[in-house]
């Protein structure tokens, strides 16, 4: 029993966080995803992390990375897809559609079984103004359909898609704390730094405390995927689904109070993670789905 | 990461769980809540047990009758006996938990050798004379008097929420030895007899109408200069040593305990806004389980990790904001507390988010240590 990183995972951790500052500031973050910026990932292995033999758990890792900087893009999809491709993937049923002029396919999550069907056979309407800058968005007239795909492992999918979106919810809420804390020190009123005032000083150590028992239950829901024979599996992903989804969503809130007048500027970052937060908690069942899920586990 | 368990841990929970099964089945019921004398017997005779099992002081050095036991082990023991309905540490709780540990770390050996086996076989109950009516979140500010005569102190003052104190044996007290000195250095750390002239014990009442919290009045108690542990004045640092044998795992048992508790509860919940919150503190009492394993294998490689000062704050939350749970679903059944665990622990819980560091002092710490943010006046 081990739910720490190991010096491998420390080394990835590294590794992938060194890409990511050199060549993925706010403003490349701000310009969207497009292919160079999926080349650039890929290049570097973080699509192919399953096939180079790394574990669920090293996925991770690198995935709560590409959190805390924000990186937009279908990266879930195409990670599970795992072709080298760009793979968006949506719930059966739904007809709102994320990056639609950048994947190559789209992946149909349906209950027990995978569909994909290639980008180019789906006609969508460009929405003005999506929600997330860096996640345009298109509606298609009937929810899109597609070719079962044989072999596929629908609940793999289902179970590792929840887990890696929670990785990216975890870098998300932990960068609202650290950007919180920053901005804290920095601001003065009254005289002297609004990080030496309790009010402030609470919401920051929530916001800590939130981050890290979601970090626990990502890292162990991550280290139960490489370990499906011990029981409580999906309980595990639920968990990590819904406190991951829950701590960067409200820190994303308490992010923007701390930073007052600026916490409400297109100018300062927060609302980007905000707005992602709220993106990825409609990705692979939303907070309250996956407590509701918890409680079932209990038979209720 | 890694869930699964090593061999040797696997077996150290195989061999704990088939000692378990045998000595429970020797253990009696439980004594009236009210009957401290047979409580005390009760509790003491369980932690005899554990002394002749092995299991005693688990992670207290060898040299001094315990086992060395790594991180892990505590967790697992901690896991199996709640699973197994062990009874609680109850009166041994200051002795084997705070004040044998401060020994261990800080006591000469007269010290050790008079109290330490004493305190593993079940044989001496401790209680603790920390708060103050005017002491609390601000423990360093506290008053008690300790003046030189001597060989003796001559201790004067009133102590509060001294749990088990009505039946403790001996207690670990801070005192004022300098009243000049700024607060932190002016205060020392004294073993004391309870039996003492001079002392006299009032249970307080608590939200549940029980009893174990008391009051101890102290006038002109005599205590040999002896009994202090540590340096003179230095009763601030000797009191926070036992820290590090806090590895985070100090809500284990609770947090096990929880996870039943939702599962009894389950039955009673039919409402979908119930069943959501029901899988809320479901989910927040997993995760920290999982935040206590984080903590234990941070601890195990030697450098604890932030969760350590986080689990008491997460837990003592998540647990009352179970116990609101309990009495909403039960509706009209919640009204009696006889027989009806679920609402009688809703109000023990209250004490969680107050005792050992309030909820806001918790916060300050997690702020300050944590997050480097500026100090509060100390």
């Amino acid at each position: 029993m081990f739910l720490d990183l190991n010096d491998d995972q420390i080394a990835l951790r590294d590794g992938i966080r060194s890409l990511l500052e050199g060549r993925f500031d706010s403003a490349r973050i701000r310009a969207g995803f497009d292919r160079a910026m999926f080349d650039e990932l890929a290049g570097s292995g973080v699509f192919s992390l399953r096939a180079d033999g790394f574990s669920w758990a090293d996925a991770a890792v690198v995935f709560e990375q590409l959190g805390e900087f924000c990186v937009p893009g279908p990266l879930v999809g195409s990670f599970l897809a795992g072709e080298g491709t760009i793979v968006g993937v949506i719930d059966a049923g739904m007809t709102i559609i994320e990056h639609l002029d950048e994947i190559d396919s789209l992946a149909i999550l349906g209950n027990d079984s995978l569909a994909q069907v290639a980008a180019s056979a789906i006609a969508g309407e460009r929405l003005e103004w999506p929600l997330d800058p860096l996640t345009p968005v298109w509606r298609v007239e009937r929810p899109p359909r597609g070719e079962v795909v044989a072999d596929c492992d629908a609940a793999t999918w289902r179970r590792a898609g929840a887990v890696l979106t929670a990785a990216l919810c975890l870098g998300l809420a932990q960068r609202m704390v650290d950007a919180s804390v920053a901005y804290a020190l920095e601001r003065v009123q009254f005289d002297r730094p609004i990080g030496s005032f309790q009010a402030i000083k609470h919401l920051l150590a929530d916001m800590a405390v939130r981050t890290e028992v979601a970090r626990a239950a990502v890292y162990h829901a991550a280290a139960h995927l490489d370990a499906p024979d011990l029981a409580g599996l999906d309980r595990s992903v639920s968990v990590a689904k819904a406190q991951a989804g829950e701590a960067a969503i409200r820190n994303g809130k308490d992010a923007t109070q701390v930073h007052g007048g600026m916490g409400y500027t297109w100018e300062v970052d927060v609302h980007l993670y905000l707005k992602r937060a709220w993106v990825l908690d409609t990705h692979f069942g939303s907070a309250e789905s996956h407590l509701d899920a918890v409680a079932a586990t209990l038979g209720r | 990461m890694e869930l699964r368990y090593s061999e040797a841990d696997e077996q150290f929970r195989a061999h704990l769980s088939a000692w378990l099964d045998t000595e429970l089945a020797k253990v009696p019921d439980p004594p009236a809540r009210e009957d401290w004398p047979a409580r005390r017997r009760y509790d003491t005779d369980w932690q005899r047990r554990l002394f002749d099992g092995g299991y005693a002081g688990l992670n207290w050095p060898k040299a001094y009758g315990g086992a060395d036991a790594s991180p892990t082990e505590q967790l697992i023991f901690y896991e199996e006996t709640t699973k197994a309905k062990a009874p609680y540490v109850g009166v041994n709780f200051v002795g084997t938990l705070h004040a044998g540990p401060t020994l261990v770390e800080e006591g000469n050996e007269v010290q050790k050798s008079a109290h330490l086996p004493r305190i593993l076989a079940g044989d001496e109950v401790w209680c603790q004379g920390f708060s103050e009516p005017g002491a609390g979140s601000d423990l360093a500010g506290l008053r008690t008097r300790a003046e030189r005569d001597g060989d003796d102190y001559v201790l004067n003052g009133q102590k509060i929420w001294c749990s088990f104190a009505h039946v403790a044996d001996v207690g670990e007290f801070l005192v004022r030895t300098d009243p000049d000195a700024p607060k932190h250095r002016g205060i020392s750390w004294l073993i004391l007899p309870m039996d003492l002239p001079g002392i006299e014990i009032r249970p307080i009442r608590t939200t549940l109408g029980s009893s174990e919290f008391c009051e101890v009045f102290l006038s002109d108690v005599r205590v040999p200069v002896a009994n202090r542990v540590g340096a003179e004045n230095d009763g601030w640092r000797v009191t926070n040593v036992t820290l590090k044998y806090e590895r985070g795992t100090a809500f284990v048992g609770e947090l096990i305990d929880s996870l039943r508790l939702c599962a009894d509860l389950a039955p009673h919940v039919h409402e979908p806004v119930s069943t959501r919150e029901l899988g809320r503190c479901l989910a927040d009492f997993e995760s920290l389980w999982a935040l206590t394993k984080r903590n234990v294998s941070q601890a195990a490689g030697g450098a604890p990790g932030p969760g350590a000062l986080m689990i008491k704050l997460a837990y003592s939350e998540a647990r009352q904001r179970f116990g609101e749970l309990c009495i909403r679903v039960q509706e009209r059944d919640a009204l009696t507390i006889a027989g009806n665990e679920l609402v009688e622990e809703r109000l023990r819980t209250q004490a969680l988010t107050i005792a050992a560091g309030a909820s806001q002092i918790q916060r300050n710490i997690i702020a300050e240590r944590l997050l480097g943010l500026p100090r509060e006046p100390r």
